[in-house]
């Protein structure tokens, strides 16, 4: 299948379709980390993840037409408030959705894909209903537009560029918060055992809420980057949950870095196969080949080696 | 310190605990004897919360903890090694002892804890789950006394732990509570180490207390009839 193209077209192809894998491994890894918290840590199926990260999307169109209607001098920078904004109403939803529903199922994880799944078709209609059913996008500043000419065949656009710094540093903002914050080191030891948690003084009420916001707060700021690269739906979630989910899973519930080694495997064999097959047989090879690992490896990609 | 008052307790309908009494004075370390089944650690349970109070009242320095959630209970002065250690085995040493930091508010690992058992400071980096049976309870002892407890409840800390290892952990306890002036409850089967390490010796037979003496002229053969099958 390469006999077509010279040498130096497959370079310029191999190195454009690694980055557009590179794109893509960024927004895999914005997704997934969110539930990385959510599901590793915490054990809970959420469902509704997808539709955490669509509320941070819609958040950043209404930014984008208040500052292009009230701050037209402010819209290049617009995208940054947009994303603050994207969080805390992510967080603050997931943290009422931890009280109302989560908090009741966690002696029930199996249940908490149910109770999510439900909540998932409720946010749906809720943005049908007050953003409509036609998709929406939002004008993006003109610094992001556009794309870098490397050698005279490769080019990267600037918003992908974006998207990867920005999956980066919330890679990084993660694994500190993990690791060593406190609040990570509560979040481990809930997810170790609750009930010993619990009674060496933490707050496992409080942090679990927490912990859930945090997640739908990330999950927000993904939804939030996403308007870049496509625009948003009322069930534009769905797309993404099960790539999420794959990712996750793949990468070993509950370690971080398997998260980010599956989001990088699974999306450069997915983009660099897209190019020489069809999008969907390429997807059926990875998802086959994820599939085939898992038998091999039920947990994951990385997972820690203890004595029980 | 530690005051019980009729505590009942109860897996769904069946009661475990028939009001149970029992004064712990500052700095006292009392053993509870009794065999599998007599409802040790369900007390111990229960006077952490873990298990919810049926009727009875616990209260420590005065102040009654019966409604309060364990974590509530670490803040006032109750802590906890459980029965199995229950260390978080995917966390280092040193943030499986900082988990006990929560209530303190401090940061860092006073020193003393790492005194008291250097092995610790030596594994510090390591995970948990790789220690082995008597380094996990030496952990899960450092993580209770990190929250600076006033009552530390331990259950059958003696269970799968070799006998040379099991005589220092008594003196250990000793230390501990002549140091930090604790009161120690201690669920215990081996009537050595509860000789060894405790002031008073009760015996729970059945959900209630059945003997009660000082370790001081205590009749071992009455004690051991409890114990024995």
């Amino acid at each position: 299948m390469f006999a077509d193209y010279s040498t130096s077209d497959l370079i310029a192809i191999f190195a454009m379709q690694g980055f557009a894998g590179l794109i893509l491994f960024s927004v895999f890894v914005l997704m997934a980390l969110g539930l990385a918290i959510i599901f590793g840590q915490m054990g809970v199926i959420n469902m509704a993840h997808g539709e955490f990260m669509i509320l941070g999307a819609y958040v950043t169109y209404l930014m984008s037409n208040l500052f292009s209607a009230y701050m037209p001098a402010l819209f290049s920078m617009y995208f940054f408030v947009a994303m603050a904004v994207a969080f805390v109403a992510a967080g603050a939803l997931g943290m009422l959705v931890e009280w109302a529903l989560i908090r009741h199922l966690y002696k029930r994880p199996l249940d908490t894909l149910l109770a999510t799944w439900g909540l998932s078709l409720i946010l749906q209609q809720t943005y049908r209903t007050v953003f409509g059913a036609r998709e929406v996008g939002v004008s993006i500043p003109d610094w992001m537009m556009g794309s870098l000419p490397i050698t005279d065949l490769i080019e990267v656009p600037i918003n992908g560029i974006f998207v990867m710094v920005l999956a980066i540093s919330i890679s990084v903002g993660v694994y500190v918060m993990m690791y060593r914050s406190g609040w990570g080191k509560q979040v481990r030891a809930i997810n170790n055992n609750r009930q010993m948690a619990d009674a060496v003084g933490i707050n496992t009420a409080w942090t679990d809420r927490m912990t859930f916001a945090i997640g739908c707060g990330v999950a927000g700021v993904a939804g939030s980057a996403f308007t870049m690269i496509g625009s948003t739906g009322p069930t534009s979630g769905q797309l993404y949950i099960v790539d999420t989910f794959l990712v996750v899973v793949f990468g070993g519930a509950g370690s971080l870095l398997g998260t980010i080694a599956s989001a990088f495997s699974i999306s450069q064999a997915q983009s660099i196969m897209e190019f020489f097959l069809s999008g969907s047989m390429a997807k059926v090879l990875t998802l086959l080949t994820v599939v085939g690992i898992l038998m091999l490896r039920p947990q994951g990609l990385f997972s820690l080696k203890l004595r029980k | 310190m530690l005051n019980v008052k009729e505590l009942r307790s109860a897996y769904g309908e069946s009661e475990v605990l028939h009001g149970l009494d029992l004064d712990v004075a500052p700095g006292e370390i009392i053993a509870i004897m009794g065999r599998n089944g007599m409802g040790k650690t369900t007390l111990m349970k229960t006077l952490m919360g873990i298990m919810p109070t049926r009727s009875g009242t616990v209260t420590v320095e005065g102040k009654t903890v019966t409604d309060l959630k364990p974590h509530q209970r670490v803040a006032n002065g109750i802590a906890y090694v459980p029965q199995g250690r229950m260390i978080f085995s995917s966390m280092t040493v040193q943030e499986n002892v900082e988990t006990g930091l929560t209530v303190t508010g401090e940061s860092t690992v006073p020193p003393d804890i790492y005194e008291l058992f250097p092995v610790l400071l030596d594994m510090k980096s390591r995970r948990g789950g790789n220690l082995s049976g008597g380094q996990q309870q030496q952990l899960a002892i450092a993580r209770a006394l990190a929250s600076r407890p006033k009552v530390l409840l331990l259950d059958e800390p003696t269970e799968g732990i070799q006998p040379s290892i099991i005589r220092e952990m008594a003196r250990t306890l000793r230390q501990i509570r002549d140091e930090k002036g604790l009161s120690i409850v201690v669920s215990e089967q081996v009537l050595t180490f509860a000789l060894d390490v405790a002031d008073r010796v009760v015996v729970l037979e059945n959900g209630t207390f059945v003997h009660d003496s000082p370790r001081e002229g205590i009749d071992e053969a009455k004690v051991s009839k409890f114990l024995s099958v």
